[in-house]
Order: structure tokens, then C-alpha cells, then sequence
């Protein structure tokens, strides 16, 4: 168990968690803050859209399911990641940090398919007020992921060089909470947006 | 001038004066960060200042017409969004920055390079969000931009670009100071500082930079709702498509009500320092006032939609907002008679922070009494965009919070530098303020139940209006006296010898425990805390309890000089560098309206971000 590291001058600090994990800790209440805004723009003009196309115009649940089922593999694999560099296995932390990658790619490239689809049967950030909050809150949460695919990709590149050893765990545990946050609003997102009918 | 060609002992460079100006861009020094929060944030008590000397004197006489409407809207929309967000905000800020570490017995926050990217982010937004004034297109929305009267239909031009990109920078600064706090207060504290012994300065830190954590998210989605409608034709306060003008309201005022308590709670935690020191007794009612701080917190959420009484919400929701905007007085007045109680009784210094202090109690619970009156909604819809509301307001923000910063900058100056500030003309400088304030402000109370509606750029002359509008336009001069009082202060004492000492005010705190100024490292030794008011826990100890005392207040005396090397973090450029890719961004963003190809230019922003943050990350500690 890596040490909890406050400040030079502290044997530890006053709350027992580290520094860092306390603040991404934070840094996801503020995250959540902002997601409940977007979504509660959303949920507030769902069904007040004055012309198509409509969500049951568009949406495809089986394909979505799909998608969300791979996300939700993508946290497995974060936590595998977690698990190997905490028992020391740094062949088996690579092996799972590109597979959470990969999967987020994945995902991201499903968001990306499915929006041109949509694109293409009328639905834009212009069309309607559909259009907009779906792409918005959609959109900001695919920017979210491509940064957790950004900072997954580097804890790769760091543990290649060397750089990540046992003693760093601290690091893939926060990309780690960060990740599963990522997911859990999707969770949120996918059933308010996708599967809930008005 | 010269230079020395080869070190001889005994001998060293003179100092230019360019290596005095690297150190303070690359300083992550919180007490540094806070003496440049504080003077930027005096700075734009100036712009915002003349900003309102201006419109009262459009407004002094009926039928004026000094300057264009448009430039009316401009001023009173800059004169509110600077006093909030660069001037209130920040000085609070300062004071955190400066004040808090030292509180609580650290030798720096959490995370002292973020603290200097919230600095120099919070620079750039406040000059991006000038930018208007030099081409043309200076915000004239309000300082709370309603749609759709924003959206580019009815605000063509940049002026409201330049309010939502400078706002967002603004939050950014903000949301991550706040985080960086949190952490701190909640990780660095020194041995034996359990919270319910944190001085009430540190606790209503922590209070707002919760509000300011999960607050500034709900407007930075507002502006980018914003944002996206003018930018790229979305839809979200469209009315022809079905958007609802009202969303806006309900998003910014979620913020906007935590915003105020963001604003007043520093002022307060100020207060509830020099109070007990001044009057050389214990806060009375620590846990309360403690618990009083965390409630108005917490019911600061409740109380969003007394800012739209007017707006249609219909009964229902108008009375659950009237009540709850009622109970949520009432902490406050638990604070105030807390704060009475513990003058009550009191061997009373006045000096000039207690002068600021008493004046934040009366000049608040003005500013309170008109807040309850505009609770009961039947009253609010009389003065709902009057001048009774913006009584109310400045009686609070200038009242309470600017006269309990100016206490704080009274109280802590000696801190800070080493020096003194004037008695004589800190007093001058109070009493000319009380008197011009309530000379500006009063008159306003009775204008708004007259009928005089805000934002008006004239009026004419058959009102009745115009005399106590020439009466406040006299007295907002005053207050310009005023300032110039205080800078002529700061001038003088900035110019003496250093005449302080470590402890000037007999005081109960850490920060009064170490010289003026502080060495860099703060503590020479990590203090144990024993007790509340740690301080003079430690004086008491020894003057009273014999050889045990004297051990016992060892813990938190401080020795003159380390007993080994201390370590600080190094100084870095890199919180600079990544601060400019935000404005970079915004310029990109917006301009590309103009001119799809300058895109580019908001791709250079992400790139020096990126650039900034690679090499933070990879610099050696």
C-alpha cells in the first residue's frame, strides 16, 4: 500500500487520504454538479420539442446497449489494471490499461457512428431542442472519456518507460476514480436519455 | 549598471530589478499569490469604482445625458460583474490564500503550483472580460445576463461573447482554488488543529469553497448553454424552437444565491477574528456560529427563486421560496448575536479592524432587514426592480462584505508586511466611508419605494427622484474620498521602517505566533495545538500554569531560526504558461464568428494549455 504523502512537513495528513485522491474526489463532486445541470436541461425539455426528428425517430436502444455494455467492461478492466500494479504485475497492468483503452475507443467510436447516424436522419444541434441537449450532454460526456482515453494512454506510456512503478499506484487509482465516474453518468445518461419514454 | 565579473566572498550581485519581477510570475508562494490576489483585486475595486462614480453622475440630475444608453448598459453591467468577480471573490481569495495556511499551522496549500495557475487564470479572464471597453463591445447585458436577451438575435456584436468567455475563465480560477483549499484545510493541518479548534476564518473558508465547488458548475453550464445558442445555433433559450427563457434564470440563480454566501461568508469568518481579539474575549458561541456558517451553506441551495418572484412560477413555488428564504435568516442572526455577545462584556479596543468590524454588524443587519422584507412576495413584487433591491444589496456586499475585507486588510497588513497601517488615517478612512456609504446607499431605499426602477439610464424631472439622486451621487464621491484615504495610508506605512513585530494585536491565532513577515517557510517548527484560540492558549499557559505551562506552550512558540533544512516547493513558470491557453481558447471561439479561420488561433489555446500541462507534470519538484 503505497504511502499516503500530505506534506513534507506532516507525518501524514489529517484526513488519512492522500492529497491527490482527496482532490479528484472533489473534483468529481464538482463534475457531478455539472452533469446534473446538463442533464436537468435536458429532462426539463424532454418531449417539448416543437418538430422532429424524435427520440424514437433516431435512436437504436440494442446498438446503445451495445455501446454501454462495452463501457461498463471498460471499468473491469480499470479495476484489473488497479489490481496488477497493486500486487507489483506490471505486464498484466499494461495489458489491462490498453484493454480500458481500447474499450473507451470503442465506445467513443460507437458515439461517433451513432451521431453521424443521427446527423443523417435530420437530427442536429440546430434541429430542435432535442437536438441541441442531446448533443450537448452527449457530447460533453464523450469529452470527458476521450480525456480518461488521453490519461489511460499515459499511464501506459510511463509504465513502458519505467516510469510507473509499484510505489505509484496512487496514480492508476485515480485515473481509475475518474474512469468509473465517467461511467457511472453514463449509466445515468443512457437510462434518462435512451430508455426512459416520456 | 555593474556587474561582478568573478564571486568574491564576502560580496554579492545587486539585485535587478527583473529578477524581482521573474520571482513574483513564478512564485508558488501562498502568501506571495495572496499579496497578488489582493492588489489586482484593490485594482478593480478602482475600474469598478469609477464605473459607478460614472453612472452616478449620469444619474444625478434628470434628463442627463452625459453619455449614450448603450454606455449606461455597459457600465452598470461591468460595474456588477467587476465588484463580484473581481474584486469581492478575489479579495476573499487574497485573504484565504494569505491568511489560511498560516491558521492553520501549514507551510503551504495542498497544491501550490494550482494555486498560482487559479491566480494568474483569474488575471486573464479579468482582463479578457475588459476587452470590451477598448473595442467598443463592452457587456451591456447586465452582470447576469438574462436570455434571450442575450442570444446574437437580440445582442449582435461580441459584447456578450466577451461576458460568457471572461466568466467561464473567471469560474475556472475560482472552482479550482476552491478545490485546492478544500484539500488543504481538510489535509495540512498541524497536529492537534481538530476542526472544532479551526479558527471560524478557516471554517467559513471551507464553507465556501464547498458552495464554489459544487456552485460554479451550474453556471459554467448556463454560459456554455449560452455559448452553444450563439455559437453554433442550438437551441436552448430559442424560443421559436420551444427554449425556455427561464431555464437561464433557474440555472444562473442556483449559482447565483450559494454566490452571495460565497461572497459574504469570508467577510464574516473576518469578523468573527477581530471581534474576540479586539475585545479580548473567546468568540461566544464557537460551535454555534461554527454551525450557523455550515447552515447558511446548506440552505443557500433552497432559496434560488426569490431572484424570480416576478417570473410566473405561480404560488405554490413563490411561498415554499418566501419560507425558506425567511428560515435561512435565521442563522445570520444567530451570527450576529453571537458576535454581540462576545463584545458584550469585553475589554473593547477600538481600532481601525474593529471599527470595520462593528461598522460590517450595523451596516449588515440594514442590508438583512431589507433581504426579509423582500422574502414576502406580495412586498417583492413592489420592489422587485426598484432601487430598494439595490439598496439591500450594497447595504450587504459593501456594508458587510467590502468593510469586513477592509477590516481583514487592516488586521493582517502588519502580517503581511511587517508595518503598521496609520490609527489616525484608518479612522479618517472609516468614518469617511460609513458616512459617504449610507450617504450613497440610504437614499436609495426611499427612490425604490418611490418607484424608481433600476437600469434606467435618466429620468425625468417631474418624478420627484432628482433629489436624493444628487444626494447619493455626493455621497458616492465621499466614498471615493474614502479610498483615496486608504491608498494614501497604504502609501505612508509601506514607506516607514517595519514597526510590528510578530504580534501587534495580542491575538489568538497561529499566524500572529511567527515574525512580519513571515520567513517562507512559515513555522521554523510544526506547531501542536492544544486548544481554540491556540495562541493565547499558549500565552496563558506560560504566564499562569508554571514550569508545566511552559511546556505546554512550547508546542506552538517558535524558535528563530528551523532546527534543519526545510524544503519548499520550487518556483515555476509553467502555471503562466498553462493560464494563457484559456484566454487563447476564448479568442479563438469567439473570433471564428467573424472569421472561420481563425479556429487556428483557438487550436494554439489548447495547444499551450497542453504544452503548459505537459510541463508542469514533468518538471523536477
Amino acid at each position: 500500500m503505497a504511502e499516503v504523502a500530505a506534506a513534507p512537513h506532516l507525518e501524514t495528513t489529517a484526513t488519512g487520504y492522500d492529497n491527490r485522491k482527496l482532490f479528484m474526489w472533489v473534483f468529481l463532486a464538482s463534475d457531478c454538479m455539472l452533469f446534473g445541470s446538463l442533464i436537468g436541461t435536458f429532462l426539463l425539455y424532454k418531449g417539448r420539442s416543437l418538430s422532429g426528428p424524435y427520440p424514437q425517430d433516431v435512436f437504436n436502444i440494442p446498438y446503445t446497449s451495445v455501446s454501454t455494455f462495452v463501457l461498463l467492461m471498460s471499468s473491469l478492466t480499470m479495476v484489473l489494471a488497479l489490481s496488477a500494479i497493486q500486487r507489483g504485475d506490471h505486464r498484466a497492468l499494461r495489458v489491462w490499461l490498453l484493454a480500458t483503452a481500447f474499450l473507451g475507443t470503442t465506445f467513443l467510436g460507437g458515439q461517433a457512428y451513432e451521431f453521424t447516424d443521427f446527423v443523417h436522419k435530420g437530427l442536429t444541434l440546430e434541429s430542435n431542442l432535442f437536438g441541441t441537449t442531446f448533443f450537448v450532454l452527449t457530447g460533453f460526456h464523450g469529452a470527458h472519456v476521450s480525456v480518461g482515453v488521453v490519461m489511460l494512454l499515459s499511464l501506459f506510456i510511463l509504465s513502458v518507460r519505467g516510469k510507473l512503478p509499484q510505489s505509484s499506484s496512487l496514480n492508476v487509482e485515480l485515473v481509475g476514480l475518474y474512469w468509473h465516474f465517467v461511467d457511472v453518468v453514463w449509466i445515468v445518461i443512457f437510462t434518462l436519455v435512451y430508455l426512459i419514454k416520456p | 549598471m555593474a556587474t561582478i565579473a568573478r564571486p568574491m566572498p564576502g560580496v554579492a550581485e545587486r539585485p535587478r530589478i527583473l529578477d524581482e519581477i521573474w520571482s513574483w510570475i513564478t512564485t508558488v508562494d501562498h502568501k506571495r499569490i495572496g499579496v497578488l490576489y489582493l492588489v489586482t483585486s484593490m485594482f478593480f475595486f478602482l475600474v469598478g469604482g469609477s464605473e459607478a462614480l460614472l453612472i452616478r453622475l449620469q444619474l444625478a440630475k434628470p434628463d442627463e445625458r452625459l453619455y449614450s444608453a448603450d454606455t449606461y448598459n455597459a457600465l452598470f453591467t461591468m460595474h456588477g460583474t467587476t465588484m463580484i468577480f473581481l474584486v469581492v471573490m478575489p479579495m476573499g481569495v487574497a485573504f484565504f490564500n494569505f491568511v489560511v495556511p498560516l491558521m492553520i499551522g501549514a507551510r503551504d496549500v495542498a497544491f501550490p503550483r494550482l494555486n498560482a495557475l487559479s491566480y494568474w487564470i483569474y488575471l486573464s479572464g479579468a482582463i479578457f472580460i475588459n476587452i470590451g471597453w477598448f473595442t467598443g463591445a463592452a457587456p451591456d447585458d447586465g452582470w447576469f445576463g438574462y436570455a434571450n436577451l442575450t442570444s446574437l438575435q437580440f445582442s449582435p456584436g461580441h459584447h456578450q461573447d466577451y461576458w460568457f468567455a471572461g466568466l467561464q475563465i473567471l469560474g475556472i480560477a475560482s472552482l479550482i482554488g476552491a478545490m485546492n483549499f478544500m484539500v488543504t484545510i481538510l489535509n495540512l493541518r498541524a497536529p492537534g488543529m481538530r476542526l472544532m479548534r479551526m479558527p471560524v476564518f478557516v471554517w467559513m473558508t471551507l464553507v465556501t469553497s464547498v458552495l464554489l465547488i459544487l456552485a460554479l458548475p451550474v453556471i459554467s453550464v448556463a454560459l456554455v448553454e449560452l455559448m452553444f445558442d450563439r455559437l453554433f445555433a442550438a437551441n436552448f433559450f430559442n424560443v421559436a424552437k420551444g427554449g425556455d427563457p427561464i431555464l437561464w434564470q433557474h440555472l444562473f440563480w442556483l449559482f447565483g444565491h450559494p454566490e452571495v454566501y460565497i461572497m459574504i461568508l469570508p467577510a464574516m469568518g473576518i469578523v468573527s477574528e477581530i471581534l474576540p481579539t479586539f475585545s479580548r474575549k473567546p468568540l461566544f458561541g464557537y460551535p454555534v456560529v461554527v454551525f450557523s456558517g455550515v447552515a447558511i451553506g446548506v440552505m443557500s441551495w433552497g432559496v434560488w427563486a426569490h431572484h424570480m418572484f416576478t417570473s410566473g412560477l405561480g404560488s405554490t413555488a413563490n411561498s415554499a421560496f418566501a419560507i425558506s428564504t425567511m428560515l435561512i435568516a435565521v442563522p445570520t442572526g444567530v451570527k450576529i448575536f453571537n458576535w454581540l455577545a462576545t463584545v458584550h462584556g469585553g475589554d473593547v479596543r477600538l481600532k481601525t479592524p474593529m471599527y470595520f468590524a462593528l461598522g460590517f454588524i450595523a451596516m449588515f443587519t440594514i442590508g438583512g432587514l431589507s433581504g426579509v422584507t423582500h422574502a414576502l412576495v406580495p412586498s417583492d413584487w413592489e420592489q422587485h426592480q426598484t432601487y430598494y433591491i439595490v439598496a439591500h444589496f450594497h447595504y450587504v456586499l459593501f456594508g458587510g462584505a467590502i468593510f469586513g475585507l477592509f477590516g481583514g486588510i487592516y488586521y493582517w497588513f502588519p502580517k503581511i508586511t511587517g508595518k503598521m497601517l496609520s490609527e489616525k488615517i484608518g479612522q479618517l478612512h472609516f468614518w469617511v466611508m460609513m458616512f459617504g456609504f449610507n450617504v450613497t446607499f440610504g437614499p436609495f431605499h426611499m427612490l425604490g419605494l418611490d418607484g424608481m426602477p433600476r437600469r434606467i439610464y435618466t429620468y425625468p424631472a417631474d418624478r420627484g427622484w432628482g433629489f436624493w439622486n444628487m444626494v447619493a451621487t455626493v455621497g458616492a464621491f465621499t466614498i471615493a474620498l474614502s479610498v483615496l484615504i486608504f491608498l494614501y495610508n497604504v502609501f505612508v506605512s509601506l514607506r516607514k521602517e517595519p514597526d510590528a513585530g510578530p504580534d501587534p494585536w495580542d491575538a489568538r491565532t497561529l499566524e500572529w505566533s511567527i515574525p512580519s513577515p513571515p520567513p517562507e517557510y512559515n513555522f521554523a517548527k510544526v506547531p501542536t495545538v492544544q486548544a481554540r484560540d491556540p495562541l493565547w492558549h499558549a500565552k496563558l499557559l506560560r504566564r499562569f500554569s508554571g514550569a508545566r505551562g511552559a511546556a505546554a506552550a512550547e508546542a506552538i512558540e517558535q524558535p528563530a531560526e528551523p532546527p534543519g533544512p526545510i524544503h519548499m516547493p520550487s518556483p515555476s513558470y509553467y502555471p503562466l504558461i498553462t493560464a494563457l491557453g484559456l484566454p487563447i481558447l476564448a479568442a479563438g471561439l469567439i473570433y471564428q464568428q467573424d472569421n472561420k479561420g481563425l479556429i487556428a488561433v483557438a487550436a494554439v489555446g489548447v495547444l499551450v494549455l497542453l504544452l503548459g500541462a505537459y510541463g508542469w507534470a514533468t518538471e523536477p519538484a
